[in-house]
């Protein structure tokens, strides 16, 4: 019997498992999955959280439930992989060999990275909501705030979907508004990109946006400390931008027990090779969602798209063939605007957003980089579909694993 | 499109970045940084060498591996190239605009 690990049964693991299960022979495969924790959580609703538009209940479930019956899920901590040799070993002591590795691993904040920032001020007036413990807080603190500076700022890039801090920028406004609030809030996004995104389509398109919400937008900031008690930020240039509310999002690192195997850079991720996912070092493994340094963006879109590549190349790995070229960064993601309306962005290595029609050429119904009410309606559907096909590996109709070129306007 | 820089034309892209780096020189560099107000000291030359080398290797740069490279620290490289050190020093170094992965 071969023994496939995948670690990890976040967003990326757990598709990997249930895709395995149904194509790997089960006389010849035996599957195991570990992670440390017991609840899966629904991380795009952290976005949704500190607005009181979802509940905890919405978003966290038991993990078991998502992988399939006859993988083994495997509640342990992995003390380290150790790659030369084809094993994992866990902190109970246990060692567990493997023929094939997934490392799912994911990415998660690390606000360590900055000074200050988990300071006096730490869950009192400097927020996460990268993390539910971080969302919930922040939802509470926004229940009885009574207004003032409000400061949504990125640390450094890369971060896991990247566009989140945009949307929380803009359903803020949208939730002071409903509030009758609007006026006793300056909002300010800080940004270390010179814009309010990445890509210059996207991000005229944004920061229009931005501008019709009166939301000022500070780019090109490299925080160098948070100063607890001027309650400022401070750059390495001594730019300051003072705030009454800082949402932040901190740096975001690969997991630890990378950096204790000696496989990641210097943030952690493992170098990965960006067409067929396997590992630059190590042939029998594999690396898919946030965990890997491919130059996609970290997101649970990335991880599907990948998910059905990675599935057919580790079949070809298994039966000796050429892995296949083929996973080109695509990247589909709701960007929730307020006011119940979103736009959608469809993007891949080479290709930046632009407008257009989505999925189906010339129809939609979705609207490519445009604000629209059934691209909200899309975001929040996207959570039954979340909970109920993407898990599951079940295909998404219509919208294939590499990017469609259809359907939009390129110059 | 062409651009005439240091009495010799260069091709460079619409936000002003040299597009071939064999067209680069020091004099070219140095008429770079006149345009973004900065005066080059031999300090700024070990940078702007340092930031090169990368390119020549592939390795992708940003503000983090730089404050850990050894040869400036984050402070010192904001004093150098203030506002954006790292867009201002890859202009100036004639090579392509640092892309942060999305």
């Amino acid at each position: 019997m071969k023994r496939i690990i995948i670690l990890g049964s976040g967003t990326a693991g757990t598709m990997m498992a249930n895709h395995l299960h149904h194509r790997l022979n089960s006389g010849e495969w035996e599957i195991d999955i570990i992670d440390e924790r017991k609840e899966h959580y629904y991380q795009p609703g952290y976005l949704f959280l500190p607005f009181d538009i979802y509940d905890p209940e919405d978003i966290v479930k038991p993990i078991k439930d998502f992988i399939p019956k006859g993988v083994n899920l495997i509640n342990e901590t992995i003390e380290r992989i150790v790659p030369q040799e084809n094993y994992v070993s866990m902190i109970s002591g246990d060692h567990l060999s493997y023929d094939i590795l997934i490392v799912a691993t994911g990415c998660k904040i690390a606000p360590e990275e900055t000074e200050g920032m988990q300071g006096a001020e730490w869950q009192k007036s400097v927020f996460d909501f990268y993390t539910f413990e971080g969302a919930l807080a922040l939802r509470n603190k926004l229940r009885d705030w009574e207004g003032g500076k409000m400061v949504v700022h990125i640390t450094e890039m890369p971060i896991k979907c990247p566009v989140a801090p945009l949307e929380f920028a803009f359903l803020a406004d949208s939730y002071f508004k409903h509030r009758n609030m609007r006026h006793q809030v300056e909002l300010t996004f800080v940004t270390p990109l010179s814009g309010a995104f990445t890509k210059p389509k996207a991000t005229a398109a944004l920061e229009h946006l931005l501008e019709e919400k009166h939301i000022k937008i500070e780019s090109d900031f490299a925080i160098e400390r948070i100063d607890n008690e001027q309650k400022t930020i401070v750059d390495y240039g001594g730019r300051t931008v003072p705030f009454d509310l800082l949402v932040t999002v901190p740096t975001n690192k690969g997991d630890e027990v990378i950096a204790r195997s000696g496989m990641g850079d210097d943030l952690n991720y493992v170098p990965t090779h960006k067409a067929t996912l396997q590992s630059k070092n190590w042939p029998n493994i594999f690396v898919l969602g946030d965990a890997s340094d491919i130059p996609a963006s970290k997101a649970g879109s990335v991880a599907h798209f990948e998910a059905e590549i990675l599935t057919d190349n580790i079949l070809h790995y298994i039966a000796g063939e050429p892995l296949k070229e083929e996973f080109d960064g695509h990247a589909n993601c709701f960007v929730e605007t307020g006011n119940g309306k979103a736009l959608l962005i469809d993007f891949n290595y080479t290709h930046e957003p632009v407008e257009g029609t989505f999925p189906f050429p010339g129809i939609g119904p979705l609207r490519l980089l445009k604000e629209s009410r059934i691209n909200h309606m899309g975001k929040l559907a996207f959570r039954w579909i979340y909970w109920n096909m993407l898990l599951k590996g079940t295909h998404i109709p219509f919208v294939s694993a590499t990017m469609s070129e259809s359907g939009k306007q390129f110059d | 499109m062409e651009k005439i820089i240091a009495g010799i034309p260069v091709q460079v892209n619409e936000e002003g970045y040299l597009t071939d780096f064999s067209q680069w020189n020091q004099a070219v560099g140095t008429e770079l940084a006149q345009e973004a107000s900065i005066v080059m000291t031999p300090r700024h030359w070990e940078v702007i060498t340092y930031l090169q080398k990368e390119f020549k290797n592939d390795v992708p740069l940003s503000i983090r591996k730089i404050g850990k490279s050894g040869v400036v620290d984050i402070k010192e490289f904001y004093q150098l190239f203030p506002m954006a050190p790292l867009k201002t020093a890859s202009k100036i170094a004639g090579i392509p605009k640092p892309v942060s992965c999305i």
